[in-house]
């Protein structure tokens, strides 16, 4: 069909690297690495944070930040997993909880000087949330595909991922290929889709579909939209007595078109392979969440919270590096543009840390 | 070490009238197959494992077997979902099975993660109860070749501003 298409770069390690064991292919990476290769940060960012001395208390919440006279944050206050409360003095405060936890936070750290929440002086904090909204195409096909073996990762296609005026929705998605299920993901699949019955007839149509699944999920770039919030729930709280975030979020008209242009093409393309039948789910509900845009990076004070290097506008000594200051989702996974701007955001506090409040 | 070796009768999970429901129940969802030398999710070693699954779902799993029985004893003239005939008993799982509550949803989550990943399963769709690579298998280098239309079609991807 002449579509563009790439190897997925997964990063995997070929040999042992940093503490990683070599990669020996056990195909199970989403469920976690009994080699030891699989590159999550406990192993990868954490261990040299330690070494560098970093003291990492686990377990803990924190409810708010303090700020001092000067518009600078003083602190945090937090709790401890027996829920006993500890005010920690800081020079600096780095939020890195994403895009529900990090506006919750800040709306929670109520003071004078800041009676809408810290660093929402301009009353952006929790506003255009963004998810991945991710369509799921996979077809079933009357030959063994082996696709269960090895690392989940495959393929990609970018075909789809620019604006064309020709369709009825902007930006685009990536489809990313799925390549096929195992034994369990199988029975999940088929016993929810309702191909798979219970009872007599469990085996005979399990094993129509055990090996023969492939397909792709579009990732849906959503777009930033104001009325999508993080806000604080006026009831709910939680063990400690912290207010809980409410999300308000409706899937955009734009994002629904995109989701179903993306279930008629993955249609199309797997019966050209020669899908004997796809089963679509758009949006799917058990992934894609990925929680971006409630503090929102940009040069702009008036229409942003965070500066170009991750700054708050209105705090000069708090900083945040997480999902939550993209300003548009792209139709990628996240995470690692996550970290590339944690480590440009590290990197620049430490060129100007002799002017990093000015 | 299997789960029914390392689990005390102490610490099993809800009561033993409860655990009769629900061996009957995920008996009714995956039973045994002479035909495909397959054991049911009610088979000994694969109840077990699912009553340590389930430990964490226990306060669920209680209400939830409650109600089912309770269903029976209405539907069917006193008689709880375990003591039920197997006509009564299939006819029960049918509706069961298109009505997925919470607690079903679960529940099937559960048995379909245990029953797949038991040995004897495993061994009969043909697999070998082990990961795939490596012990002995080779990886095909895959065909790079491939890529070459795709190299020559050029970018799609906009360069960056500036």
């Amino acid at each position: 069909m002449g579509w563009h298409w790439w190897p997925s770069d997964s990063a995997i390690a070929s040999t042992t690297y940093d503490g990683r064991d070599k990669c020996a292919n056990l195909g199970a990476c989403t469920v976690g690495c009994a080699q030891g290769a699989k590159a999550s940060s406990d192993i990868t960012y954490w261990p040299h944070a330690i070494r560098a001395g970093v003291e990492v208390r686990t377990r803990c919440r924190v409810r708010e930040i303090s700020v001092n006279e000067n518009d600078m944050a003083s602190g945090v206050t937090y709790y401890d997993v027996d829920g006993n409360e500890h005010f920690q003095a800081a020079e600096v405060v780095v939020l890195a909880c994403n895009g529900v936890g990090t506006p919750r936070i800040l709306l929670n750290s109520v003071s004078n000087r800041f009676p809408n929440g810290l660093a929402n002086r301009n009353g952006l904090v929790g506003k255009n949330l963004m998810f991945h909204p991710y369509a799921s195409i996979q077809g079933i096909f009357d030959q063994p595909l082996d696709g269960y073996m090895g690392p989940g990762n495959c393929i990609w296609s970018q075909q789809f991922y620019e604006t064309d005026r020709s369709r009825d929705f902007v930006r685009g998605f990536t489809y990313e290929i799925t390549r096929g299920r195992g034994p369990v993901a199988t029975a999940l699949t088929g016993m929810f889709s309702g191909r798979i019955p219970w009872g007599e007839e469990h085996h005979q149509r399990y094993r129509e579909l055990f090996n023969q699944i492939t397909g792709m999920v579009a990732i849906c770039e959503d777009l930033p939209e104001p009325h999508n919030t993080v806000s604080l729930d006026p009831e709910l709280k939680d063990s400690d007595g912290i207010p809980a975030p409410k999300i308000t979020y409706k899937l955009s008209d734009n994002s629904r078109r995109m989701l179903d242009y993306a279930v008629d093409r993955g249609v199309e393309i797997l019966e050209a392979a020669g899908a004997t039948d796809v089963m679509t789910e758009a949006p799917i509900a058990v992934g894609g969440w990925h929680l971006m845009g409630t503090t929102r990076m940009g040069v702009d004070p008036e229409h942003s919270v965070v500066n170009e290097w991750g700054r708050s506008h209105d705090v000069r000594n708090l900083f945040v590096v997480d999902g939550s200051i993209f300003v548009t989702s792209a139709g990628v996974n996240p995470t690692r543009t996550i970290q590339a701007l944690s480590l440009y955001i590290g990197d620049t506090m430490k060129k100007r840390l002799t002017t990093l409040f000015d | 070490m299997s789960n029914e070796e390392t689990l005390l009768a102490s610490d099993l999970p809800l009561s033993e009238p409860q655990r009769e429901i629900l061996r009957t129940l995920i008996g009714s969802i995956i039973p045994a197959s002479r035909d495909y030398d397959a054991p049911g999710a009610d088979d000994p070693l694969i109840f077990k494992d699912i009553l340590v699954t389930a430990r964490s779902y226990t306060d669920m799993f209680e209400a939830g077997l409650e109600d089912i029985d309770q269903q029976a004893i209405r539907d069917h003239d006193g008689v709880g979902f375990a003591a039920l005939s197997e006509t009564d008993r299939r006819a029960m799982a049918e509706h069961l099975s298109r009505t997925l509550n919470p607690f079903l949803r679960t529940l099937v989550s559960i048995t379909a993660q245990c029953y797949y990943r038991d040995d004897r399963v495993m061994q009969a769709l043909g697999m070998e109860p082990r990961p795939p690579f490596p012990k002995g298998f080779t990886i095909e280098e895959g065909d790079w070749t491939l890529l070459e239309p795709v190299r020559r079609r050029g970018k799609l991807y906009r360069d960056v501003d500036g």
